[in-house]
């Protein structure tokens, strides 16, 4: 605890604090773009938080977390064309269905470990995938577009860039605080103590599954809210969002920033999409630089980068 | 007579055409320290995880208390206060001997852990508990040193007081003195004979010289079958208990 708050917390700061100043910026030099691109960012960050919820603190290798992204989506964008526009429902559908989703798969998949888990996620997810692409009514495979963004009423308006990005932003960071006291709770403890080890926890008397189910659920509604800020931010849906790609982008994110680390995901998501947007401008074929830089990362920084400034404290 | 607060009924379990317990009976009173000795290969271990719960048995039951747990999972023995040591260590080892022990004690303190604001290393009773039970096994001064630090002889003390920290009423240590050198083995043997009025104890231990310090009574398993159960001095008497362990290189010692 002591060695994390040096390099590795003055980053985290930093990092936030650009977040903060980013429209400021953007307002400034008149550069709209990078606006959108960050609004991307916040967004797919928290998806990154809630999957180290579960991956980093719980141990628990998921690979289909991208569907959650697709069914928050999807619960704004077929509200929106039943007409229902209010964000308050849909937002919540957004939530409660993937709680649902979560649950269901969780049951499921909590029955299996390591590689295991990781393949009925993963399939579970296509599935979804597939069951997106066979929505006839709401676009099918070419996605939905969503013609109003969700409707807050009051002052709240989603159309306005700097005011959904705060409200992104604000997500984000509450999403943080929130993991960050559940990490450190009696449920938190338990938690990572099922990381560490599972058949010490079940000797001193913690029935596992039901805890390594709840921490499923709670990551599931998060980034159920994660997908519901998507596709207002993208105004489309597409089953595209919960390909399996889209599972390993988060994973690498997670992984990359630093998996069980607080802020080791926001950092993930920073580096890795502001990396894939510089180099996919240079050059077209971007993912040759991007694939061994990765590689070289995880290779040699033990931890991601979280792990790697927290290393620099120690000398 | 008083039901034993342990009894085993012809457990059997096997691995393959292997059996391993082999219709086992056993019964651990109140306050006994009875301890489980054999060769190599006998299926100690394996009782003790049957024991816990950690491993299914084919047939047979298991009472505590006069209740059958035959079924209970791992968390519902330890609820009705058994707690095992493991041979191997098993801790958490990226968490400090502190947080392990209040682990122990938040699991049994009659709240759930469905809780998720609150800071749990701020509760204080769990603290207390976790100190008190450090401080039973010597390890007070370590608290808040990370379990991989710890050196061996120390991890093998915290296995101690994770489990006394659930309030057991049975302890089922298995080879508590595995791998420790001669003094640490004496200061564990100072501490089990001190626990003896606070907890039945099960103690599988190959150091004879514990074993006959220690047991009130002594079962000796061989191939997954108990050979002899009895007093310390009977069991020392006994020719089938001799010949098992002849050609061992574990010998009964003459004198405790």
């Amino acid at each position: 605890m002591k060695s994390q708050l040096n390099v590795s917390s003055v980053v985290a700061a930093l990092v936030v604090a650009g977040l903060v100043l980013l429209p400021v910026y953007s307002n400034l030099t008149g550069n709209i773009f990078i606006l959108t691109l960050f609004t991307r960012i916040v967004i797919l960050a928290l998806s990154a938080v809630s999957l180290n919820l579960i991956m980093g603190y719980g141990g628990m290798m998921s690979f289909g977390h991208a569907a959650y992204l697709g069914i928050g989506g999807y619960a704004v964008g077929i509200l929106a064309q039943e007409g229902i526009g209010s964000g308050w429902a849909q937002f919540a559908v957004a939530i409660a269905v993937s709680a649902l989703y979560a649950l269901v798969i969780g049951a499921l998949s909590l029955r299996t470990r390591g590689v295991y888990f990781i393949m009925i996620t993963l399939a579970f997810a296509q599935m979804a995938y597939y069951v997106a692409s066979g929505l006839a009514r709401y676009g099918g495979d070419d996605g939905l577009t969503v013609y109003k963004r969700s409707d807050f009423g009051g002052p709240i308006n989603l159309g306005n860039r700097v005011q959904f990005y705060y409200l992104c932003l604000f997500c984000l960071l509450a999403v943080v605080a929130l993991v960050w006291r559940i990490v450190n709770s009696r449920f938190g403890l338990v938690l990572q103590g099922l990381r560490s080890n599972e058949q010490r926890m079940q000797a001193i008397g913690f029935p596992s599954k039901r805890y390594k189910l709840a921490c499923f659920v709670i990551a599931g509604m998060l980034c159920g809210l994660s997908g519901a800020l998507l596709a207002n931010n993208t105004d489309f849906v597409s089953p595209a969002v919960m390909y399996w790609t889209r599972s390993g982008d988060l994973m690498v994110m997670v992984i990359l920033g630093g998996m069980g680390t607080l802020m080791g995901p926001v950092v993930g998501s920073v580096v890795f999409l502001v990396l894939e947007e510089v180099l996919s401008q240079l050059t077209e074929y971007w993912a040759l630089i991007m694939g061994p830089l990765l590689l070289l990362i995880v290779l040699f920084g033990r931890g991601g980068i979280m792990g790697m400034l927290g290393r620099l404290n120690r000398g | 007579m008083a039901e034993p607060l342990l009894r085993v009924d012809n457990l059997v379990r096997r691995f393959g055409g292997i059996i391993a317990t082999d219709h086992v009976c056993l019964d651990v009173s109140k306050g006994e320290i009875h301890a489980i000795i054999g060769p190599n290969g006998a299926g100690k271990t394996t009782l003790i995880s049957q024991l816990t719960g950690h491993l299914a048995p084919h047939a047979g039951r298991i009472f505590l208390g006069g209740r059958d747990i035959s079924s209970f999972p791992a968390y519902k023995r330890s609820a009705l206060g058994l707690a095992r040591s493991f041979q191997i260590t098993s801790l958490l080892t990226d968490f400090t001997a502190a947080d392990n022990a209040a682990l122990a004690a938040q699991a049994h303190d009659g709240r759930h852990s469905f809780r998720f604001f609150a800071n749990a290393r701020k509760e204080k009773p769990l603290r207390d508990a976790a100190r008190a039970a450090l401080e039973r096994v010597g390890l007070g001064h370590r608290a808040d040193v990370l379990v991989s630090k710890l050196s061996h002889g120390e991890q093998r003390e915290l296995e101690l007081a994770v489990a006394l920290a659930t309030k057991p009423q049975l302890l089922l240590l298995d080879e508590p003195m595995a791998g420790l050198g001669v003094t640490e083995s004496q200061r564990m043997v100072k501490l089990l004979a001190e626990l003896r009025n606070e907890v039945s104890i099960v103690l599988v231990e190959h150091d004879m010289e514990a074993v006959f310090a220690l047991a009130d009574r002594i079962s000796v398993l061989v191939y997954g079958r108990i050979i002899a159960s009895g007093k310390p001095d009977e069991i020392r008497q006994n020719e089938e208990v001799k010949r098992a362990y002849l050609g061992d290189q574990h010998v009964v010692v003459g004198h405790g």
